[in-house]
């Protein structure tokens, strides 16, 4: 018995239970671009959030293997798609709180509520300021025409933001208009695929390729660094069905030990405060209506957005990768 | 080899005058050691038997779709990735190696451990750092695009020649360590004895110098073979689709685990063929030397041989090393204010510490396993230590996969078991045990070539003679190996302390809570495309590998 | 003409001369050696001589043919000049056969296996074609390297400490073996040794080098008896150096007593000189007014050998029959039987 006891006392010890209130938060959300905001949350509270960073497959196959024991409160990630398929494997719980349901409009966040989305952006049309007019452009369709041979820029279709815009294009399309547009764009490409949003964008500033799509806060962040680069915003699909949004969300996890903390910090990133934090250090759009976006953000209009749940994505992209993938686009 | 027919360990030997046959008493001796042997491979075994054992029905219409658009493709990539690094390798390794072991021209002495540098560079960062400098956005096409009407006909970086290239001078290193020491000790004689048999140098170089270095070349290819297949991030940037390019399609863009595992398990089985290929070519061929001479005075490079000698090994420390640096330097400059705070002495100590710790561990290790095989030397030993070091080629993505998933089973029993359940929630996961654990799976290879390596060259006699001085068993180990293994030990740190450093996915699954590192933060950075934020760890990973690095190139006994 | 000539060739590391102004001859068939201790620059001469060192001065010439020279030289794999390394440097990836024929590049493969078998005849190790070396034995695998030098049939060939990596008994047997291969085969060779019983042994001519410079260049039995300098004198054989004047064109008077030989020497009556005598030259006799004392003796089988205590109390070797057993401490009786009366004036 007494060796018993010695046992849970060492393993007490070696374990991470503390004493203070804590919630651990697993995130495939690059650091970066969390921890302040996580910061100003514990100064705040005087809870303590742990951050475990990493990619999001890998960090979905640690909280499966972890399960009942599993120290993480909340999962979060970019990506509808991402947050779909953690739904998928069962590991979030339903969450029932008044505050989110009022902050998150109900497109933005699961309609199960196992997980919400805590942050807005689009994915659009960029474009080189010196050789192209905006009322050239106009929608992504569009980008597929002969006219913009050895002129288009994209980004490898092994992100997730692409796969899912393909996804929504599918559920949009279906499967047969949506291959053909996206072997357009691949007959179209100025340069192999890049690796990063941004990459592309200062190719496009170049002049290496004069049109291409990326998500807004790469811009935004660029503009940060270099405000005179010759690169405009188009939104795409504006006189359709809207330019395709996606979202950065997080859910409780299922085994949360601390699952009211982890609700409270929900609640708390989708308020006023935290929301306005994302929309400045992020540049992205806030999930909250009732925050504005950054300055800058806000000078590219407000447009209309791709309404359908944003789940939708996620249930396509296993669909979308394949498409792209016997079309070429890598 | 067989030892133990002759000479009995001391260490189980019943008293005198017990009577037990001596066919029992052998394996009485063996069994412990084999055991032990087994055991060390069961820390590889056990993640790879995670990641191998998936559903055995394969999901049909991914394996369709696969089979379709992808792998063809990939495996034709794959191959010819590999192809084109080997070559890669062995044509700057080498031809490196032989100028500076035998020849002596401007420079020599300083390009003999400077060639090395490029150890301490990720390959990944190689990568973004060269894109960087050559893409069309970059600094040169920049600097000329005012010059000229297009640009089209400076080459396209982003491209297979570009991978190849940026790999090859990634990861030439290992092989122009290996290839340089043995040329050291034997290049110039091969040369003599080539001559006086009327062989022009030329034809010395290719019909003796060559096949006489070739285990040490090979081990080195082996190690780059590896990496390249496992490897991640540099195929990434260059958008080059690879074998392990369709795991991670499978797993993470397809959501099947079950077929990303069935195609590791491809992988691991493709590894293992080429690395008994590798060994039986070898066949009875003996390659330690019987006896070393003195080494005998290089050859000198008059006029402008010299100096094309020293231009060449210039452009490649130009091209792996400094461009690249200066690029970093610059991006890091943009946002050093931004960037550098007291938090970077942290992630530059948990570095240290962490490929400290591990390069320990690994190589100690690794030697347990050299000894152990040696004094053994029977067909399952051997294969157990070959699969111990298997786990060199799997993506690190997957293997920290595989580690992860029986730590945390066995934390879940624990757990269970003690009551527990409620209040804690990890035992052994997040913790430094774990994660060291995970890279002795990964880095066991890098280990265990360098000081079996030096294992080899201990003579029979040398055992014989300490036997016969009633030193045996682990005395043996400790009192005479070790002495003499010195150099190979001291090596094996050096290789996995280095490689550690440049490590990211398994730090990233099996740190500790907010135990971030260097790679860490160049891994958050560059997720996000953030070069600039990216640069400064990466200068900081490769400065701190720079001491080991130059430490290992002063190792005459390397491999 | 000699196939081999050296023409006060000269060397140098750095400041350091290593060969100074080396002039010798070697005929056709002959088979020469280069005796010193280790450093006299006996090896560079061969790596000169082989082609792997370049000629401060001086010539080389291969059968009346420049081969080096301070201007020019022949490449040395042009020179067909063969080598037998000290370690052997066999192959250790080759078998035995794969290294026999390593230097028939220019043979057809069936010309080349009768040649690789022909000199594994010759060498003794006909059945052991397959092996590799390192299951060889130390002998063998300098037999091996022995043919895999002599295959291609070399103008030259140079053995450098050829038998030091073997146990004193391999190494005499090996050595009157290898001379008899180099003589059925006809080649000319030259070996570096600092033995000199394999230098006796093996070659036809020996040539004695200290500090670079070659003392004398002879057969073994005129180095014994007719050494040039005493740095010869004193590195070949035995003996102790007894000092002497002369009294005469021919005669020297010692300790021991006046002695004539037959051949006039070019010393001036009145001279001090140095006189060696070896341990042959002293012999014992019960009857001689002449005793010394015994300081020591080695048990020869056959003979003993004295070291001997003169009345001066200078010492000198006398080689005994084994049947005259004296005590340490006795005083016997000796006179001297001078053939070759070699001495040197004092410095």
């Amino acid at each position: 018995m007494s060796k018993k006891l010695v046992m849970m006392a060492v393993l007490a010890a070696m374990s991470s239970a503390a004493l203070a209130e804590e919630i651990t938060v697993y995130t495939a959300r690059a650091e970066q671009l969390i921890k302040p905001i996580l910061g100003v949350f514990e100064q705040e509270t005087g809870i303590k959030v742990n951050v475990v960073s990493g990619g999001e497959g890998p960090l979905m196959e640690r909280l499966k293997a972890e399960g009942s024991n599993s120290p993480a409160d909340i999962f979060m990630t970019v990506d509808a798609g991402n947050l779909w398929q953690a739904n998928n494997l069962g590991l979030f719980q339903p969450v029932k709180s008044a505050a989110l349901a009022a902050n998150v409009p109900a497109h933005l966040r699961d309609p199960g509520n196992n997980w919400f989305g805590l942050s807005v952006r689009a994915r659009t049309i960029f474009y080189n300021k010196q050789t192209v007019k905006p009322e050239q452009l106009s929608s992504y369709e569009d980008l597929a025409s002969p006219k913009w041979k050895g002129k288009l820029c994209l980004r490898t279709a092994k992100k997730v933001y692409n796969q899912s815009l393909v996804g929504t294009m599918i559920g949009n399309y279906g499967v047969e208009k949506t291959e053909r547009i996206v072997k357009g764009w691949v007959d179209n490409l100025a340069a192999p695929v890049f690796p990063d949003d941004t990459k592309m964008l200062e190719a496009i500033g170049a002049g290496q390729c004069d049109v291409g799509i990326a998500n807004t806060y790469y811009f935004g962040r660029l503009l940060k660094k270099e405000p005179n680069l010759p690169v405009g915003l188009f939104w795409a699909n504006q006189k359709l069905d809207g330019v395709h949004v996606n979202v950065s969300g997080a859910g409780v996890t299922k085994h949360a030990k601390n699952a009211k903390g982890a609700v409270k910090l929900l609640e708390w990133l989708s308020a006023e405060k935290a929301q306005k934090l994302f929309a400045d250090i992020d540049m992205e759009f806030p999930a909250n209506p009732k925050v504005a976006p950054n300055p800058v953000v806000a000078s590219w209009g407000k447009p209309k957005q791709d309404l359908i749940n944003v789940s939708e994505a996620g249930s396509k992209q296993a669909q979308a990768v394949m498409l792209m993938d016997r079309v070429g686009y890598k | 080899m067989q030892l133990e027919k002759s000479l009995p360990s001391t260490r189980h030997s019943p008293p005198p005058g017990a009577a037990m046959p001596a066919g029992i008493r052998r394996r009485l001796a063996i069994w412990p050691a084999r055991l032990l042997v087994l055991a060390i491979s069961l820390f590889t075994v056990v993640p790879l038997a995670v990641v191998m054992t998936s559903s055995l029905s394969p999901d049909p219409a991914i394996w369709q779709h696969l089979l379709e658009f992808a792998l063809p493709e990939l495996l034709r990539n794959t191959l010819l990735m590999l192809l084109g690094v080997t070559a890669g390798v062995l044509l700057i390794g080498v031809s490196l190696a032989w100028l500076v072991a035998v020849y002596q021209f401007p420079g020599r002495r300083f390009f003999s451990w400077a060639l090395m540098l490029p150890l301490a560079m990720p390959a990944y960062v190689l990568a973004f750092a060269q894109v960087g400098i050559f893409e069309f956005t970059g600094p040169i096409q920049t600097l000329l695009r005012p010059h000229f009407d297009n640009m089209r006909w400076f080459p396209e970086i982003r491209s297979t020649t570009g991978l190849l290239l940026v790999m090859s001078l990634a990861f030439y290193p290992y092989v122009y360590l290996l290839a340089r020491n043995a040329f050291a000790t034997m290049g110039r004689r091969a040369l003599e004895v080539g001559q006086s048999l009327g062989l022009s140098p030329r034809q010395g170089f290719w019909r003796i110098a060559l096949p006489m270095a070739r285990p040490w070349i090979m081990g080195g290819v082996l190690l780059v073979v590896m990496e390249s297949l496992a490897d991640f991030g540099t195929v990434a940037v260059f958008n080059y689709d690879t074998f392990t390019t369709a795991i991670y399609k499978a797993w993470f863009a397809l959501f099947s685990l079950d077929t990303a595992k069935q195609l590791a398990s491809l992988l691991v089985v493709m590894v293992f063929v080429l690395l008994l290929l590798e060994q039986y070519s070898r066949g009875r061929r003996a390659y330690s030397q019987a006896g070393r001479t003195a080494p005998a005075p290089r050859l000198p490079l008059t006029g402008w041989r010299g100096w094309a000698a020293s231009g060449i090994a210039s452009l490649v420390l130009l091209l792996a090393f400094v461009l690249p640096l200066l690029q970093l330097g610059y991006w890091a400059s943009r946002d050093f204010a931004n960037q550098f705070s007291a938090d970077f002495i942290v992630y530059a100590w948990r570095s240290v510490l962490l490929s400290l710790l591990a390069a320990v561990l690994v190589t100690l290790i690794a030697l347990v396993l050299a000894y152990l095989v040696r004094r053994d030397g029977g067909a399952i030993v051997r294969l157990a230590a070959r699969v111990a070091t298997i786990g060199y080629a799997i993506p690190g993505t997957v293997l920290a996969v595989g580690v992860f998933v029986p730590v945390a089973w066995l934390d879940n029993q624990l757990i269970a078991l003690l009551g527990l359940g409620g209040e804690v929630t990890a035992v052994f996961k997040g913790t430094l045990l774990a994660m060291l654990l995970a890279f002795m799976a990964r880095f066991l290879a890098v280990g265990h070539s360098a000081v079996d390596a030096a294992m080899n060259r201990i003579t029979r006699s040398h055992d014989e003679a300490a036997r016969n001085l009633g030193v045996s068993g682990w005395a043996l180990l400790y009192r005479v190996y070790l002495p003499l293994l010195s150099g190979g030990l001291f090596t094996a740190m050096l290789m996995v302390f280095v490689d550690v450093m440049k490590e990211m996915p398994i730090t990233l699954m099996t740190r500790p809570f907010g135990w971030d590192t260097l790679s860490v933060r160049v891994y958050n950075m560059t997720s996000e495309g953030m070069w600039d934020q990216a640069a400064l760890p990466a200068i900081a990973i490769v400065l701190v590998g720079l001491l080991p690095t130059i430490l290992l190139s002063r190792q005459r006994d390397v491999a | 003409m000699s196939l081999l000539e050296l023409v006060s060739v000269s060397q140098c590391y750095g400041d350091k001369k290593i060969i100074d102004q080396l002039s010798l001859a070697l005929e056709a068939g002959e088979i020469g050696c280069l005796l010193g201790s280790s450093g006299c620059g006996k090896t560079t001469v061969l790596r000169c001589i082989a082609g792997f060192e370049p000629l401060l001065d001086g010539e080389i010439r291969l059968d009346g043919r420049g081969i080096a020279s301070a201007a020019a030289n022949v490449p040395a794999h042009q020179r067909e000049i063969g080598m037998v390394f000290q370690d052997y440097a066999l192959f250790p990836h080759l078998s035995v056969v794969e290294n026999v024929g390593f230097g028939l590049g220019g043979l057809s493969r069936s010309a080349r296996a009768r040649r690789v078998a022909a000199m594994l005849e010759v060498v003794g190790l006909a059945a052991y074609g397959k092996a590799y070396p390192h299951e060889l034995s130390g002998g063998q695998q300098q037999r091996v390297a022995l043919a895999r030098a002599l295959a291609p049939q070399p103008r030259l060939l140079l053995l450098d400490e050829p038998f030091s990596n073997l146990d004193v008994d391999l190494r005499e047997r090996l050595s009157r073996e290898v001379r008899e291969i180099l003589k059925s085969q006809g080649t000319t060779a030259i070996l570096v040794t600092h033995d000199q019983h394999e230098a006796f042994a093996m070659a036809d001519k020996v040539g004695v080098m200290a500090q670079g410079r070659l003392q004398q260049w002879a057969s073994p039995y005129e180095l014994y008896h007719e050494p040039q300098t005493r740095y010869v004198a004193d590195f070949i054989g035995q003996g102790a150096f007894v000092p002497g004047r002369v009294t005469g064109p021919r005669c020297v008077a010692l300790e021991l007593g006046e002695y004539c030989s037959a051949v006039p020497r070019q010393f001036v009556v009145g001279d001090d000189v140095d006189v060696l005598l070896r341990p042959d030259d002293v012999v014992h006799d019960d009857g001689s007014e002449v005793k010394a004392l015994v300081l020591g003796k080695v048990f020869r089988g056959s003979e003993f050998l004295y070291t001997l205590q003169l009345a001066s109390g200078r010492s000198v070797l006398a080689l005994v029959p084994s049947h005259h057993n004296h005590a340490i401490g006795e005083a016997i009786g000796i006179r001297l039987e001078l053939e070759h009366l070699i001495a040197f004036r004092q410095q």
